[in-house]
């Protein structure tokens, strides 16, 4: 039998209603909205991509926050990326706010019914079968000439809504990004106050207590499977809009990993820790592509080693542990 | 039945494979609990390797033939730098902490080992062809047949027959099975676990880097090769259990034929194929074929 730390949520209840995260929330969305216009380009698109990938890592939070790992993302993140792009190639939509609710839809229906299956594994073997999984979509877009093989296929938008993006495609996709994102964070924030979301920690504390209490482990581990892939459907819908481009990879483990490696890094102490976490890793990864490409992977490793090693929370700990001080 | 035959034929040579690949993922699984990520890496630098000694052995003008030999001290060089190296110096600080927190550390000694290996070898792909070519091929009724393969199969063969005399007939297997099934009562009873790890840790590295050194004369080594096939090897080692010998050579054989069918019959589900059956077995029997059942631990 092992003794288990209680998590930092159990210590430190967040307060409902307007608290310090949303505060700050709002304050980063004024910010994004107000700089957007007036960044470079290449900025606008970092920062576009930044956002988007962290949505993603939310979902990825949650799940973590739960006690489970995926190594299969990826399959959600694609999934997304496919189901924005297929309106486009197929019916020619090119409707922002249609497409991403189709990457939405689509990997949430998915993950309602691959979550009966994976709900019942813990630890490695979560990892596992949910890689396998992406793995086969990896697998089938490969092969699938219609979607374009490995080359996969590009995509375009016009509209916004029905509202023609014209001249200013670049400005309202950045702040599309950034009010999904937004709202993403703040959801998550009030979905991890609430009765529900408080379990998944508990979850990850012992689950047979949770039983105990009543409430169905099954159940709330499948509602945040599902929550997750939907976060992780509108950022694949995000950055397959902002690159204009999807294709196989986006399924393949290695960019499930990545996703590991931002959630690691930022670690699950606040809402806010992946959008630090993914912006942190955009803007190292541009450089590092720009002037080492080949030392990359060599310092993310050693990162990743030295945040496990020293840093168990994340580099959101950082901010905590000073308050705590 | 020709097309029967060959399909068995390719099943069992890819199966081969397979089963070189993954056996060491599953005794380090076996023994220490951890699913090593960096298997894949360690593969590809038994690759490299191969391509430089045996490189080195070819430019110097010695017997072709010897390049087998560089194949194998390829793999025995790698295992013996990069096992005690990663085991000693990074494993090891490790242990006692949570499994999926393990294989994050392997998965950034993955990361770490993708640009060393970059870096020491570049990006270019290299080839060792000589030791592929220089035996030939054999005929089985209208099929050609490359003599290597042949080589594969008795060599995964000879692996799988001597890893399973060692755990069961020898003492020093037996103090290894004594620490897989309870790792404190064997330390209780005077087995050294820390050097059974690091033998056993060292010993799964050569493994994966015999797996690259076999398969350099085969491919053309370059960037990217680590990932496809730790994957593969996971989906070997999860069909059949973690951790478990008869597991891993039943995983190799079903992946080998399934894809081997796939690759006649059915070439458009080729790669998806393994993950499928990799994602049945775990929904049919969630530990794998020959896993054991576990008690509820609370």
């Amino acid at each position: 039998m092992q003794v288990n730390k209680p998590s930092q949520s159990l210590k430190r209840p967040p307060a409902p209603g307007v608290d310090r995260t949303t505060l700050m929330l709002v304050g980063a969305l004024v910010i994004l909205l107000a700089v957007g216009p007036i960044l470079p380009r290449w900025a606008m698109f970092m920062l576009n991509v930044s956002l988007s990938w962290g949505t993603v890592v939310l979902g990825m939070l949650l799940l973590m926050r739960t006690g489970l790992v995926s190594f299969g993302t990826g399959l959600y993140y694609c999934l997304g990326a496919y189901a924005a792009g297929a309106l486009h190639h197929f019916y020619g939509i090119a409707d922002v706010a249609v497409m991403l609710a189709a990457s939405v839809a689509v990997a949430a229906a998915v993950a309602v019914v691959l979550g009966f299956l994976l709900a019942k594994y813990r630890d490695i073997f979560f990892a596992m079968l949910s890689l396998a999984f992406s793995m086969i979509l990896y697998g089938l877009l490969v092969k699938t000439s219609a979607l374009g093989s490995t080359d996969g296929f590009g995509l375009s938008v016009k509209t916004i809504a029905g509202f023609p993006l014209g001249e200013w495609e670049r400005n309202l996709m950045f702040s599309t990004t950034v009010v999904v994102a937004f709202c993403a964070a703040l959801g998550m924030h009030r979905y991890l106050s609430s009765h529900q979301g408080r379990l998944a920690s508990a979850i990850r504390d012992n689950e047979l207590r949770v039983e105990y209490m009543g409430a169905s482990v099954r159940r709330v581990i499948h509602v945040n499977y599902v929550i997750s892939a939907a976060l992780a459907g509108a950022g694949g819908g995000l950055v397959g809009i902002a690159i204009g481009h999807v294709d196989p990879e986006m399924a393949f483990w290695t960019t499930s990993g990545e996703f590991v490696f931002i959630a690691i890094l930022a670690g699950t102490g606040s809402v806010l820790a992946p959008f630090l976490g993914a912006i942190i890793f955009e803007t190292v990864r541009s450089f590092a592509y720009e002037y080492s490409p080949n030392t990359w992977q060599l310092i993310l490793g050693t990162t990743m080693l030295l945040v496990i090693m020293f840093l168990p929370g994340g580099l959101w700990s950082i901010f905590t542990r000073r308050k705590a001080a | 039945m020709n097309q029967f035959l060959a399909i068995v034929i390719d099943g069992i040579i890819y199966s081969s494979w397979l089963f070189i690949i993954a056996v060491g993922l599953t005794l380090i699984y076996g023994v220490m609990k951890i699913l090593n990520v960096a298997h894949g890496s360690l593969y590809a630098l038994g690759a490299y390797a191969a391509t430089a000694f045996g490189g080195y052995w070819l430019a110097q003008g010695y017997p072709p033939i010897g390049s087998y030999g560089m194949l194998v001290l390829a793999a025995v060089f790698v295992g013996l730098v990069a096992g005690p190296l990663i085991e000693r110096g990074l494993l090891r600080l490790m242990y006692g902490k949570d499994e999926v927190v393990l294989v994050l550390v392997t998965y950034a000694v993955f990361l770490i080992l993708e640009d060393m290996t970059k870096l020491a070898f570049g990006v270019d792909p290299l080839s060792i062809p000589e030791p592929y070519g220089l035996l030939g091929s054999f005929e089985i009724g209208e099929l050609m047949y490359p003599t290597y393969s042949l080589v594969l199969v008795l060599v995964s063969v000879f692996v799988a027959v001597a890893l399973a005399l060692f755990l069961g007939r020898t003492r020093h297997g037996k103090v290894l099975q004594a620490v897989i099934h309870d790792r404190e009562i064997a330390s209780a009873v005077g087995i050294n676990v820390s050097r059974v790890y690091l033998v056993t840790f060292t010993a799964g590295v050569m493994l994966a880097a015999l797996g690259g050194a076999l398969t350099a004369p085969t491919i053309s080594v370059q960037p990217g090769i680590a990932a496809e096939v730790i994957v593969l090897a996971f989906a070997v080692v999860v069909i059949g259990g973690l951790g478990s010998l008869g597991g891993a050579a039943l995983g190799a054989v079903i992946v080998g034929m399934v894809r081997a069918w796939a690759v006649h019959k059915w070439p458009e589900v080729e790669l998806f194929s393994v993950y499928a059956v990799m994602a049945l077995v775990l929904i049919m029997r969630p530990k794998g074929l020959f896993a054991a059942p576990e008690a509820r631990k609370i």
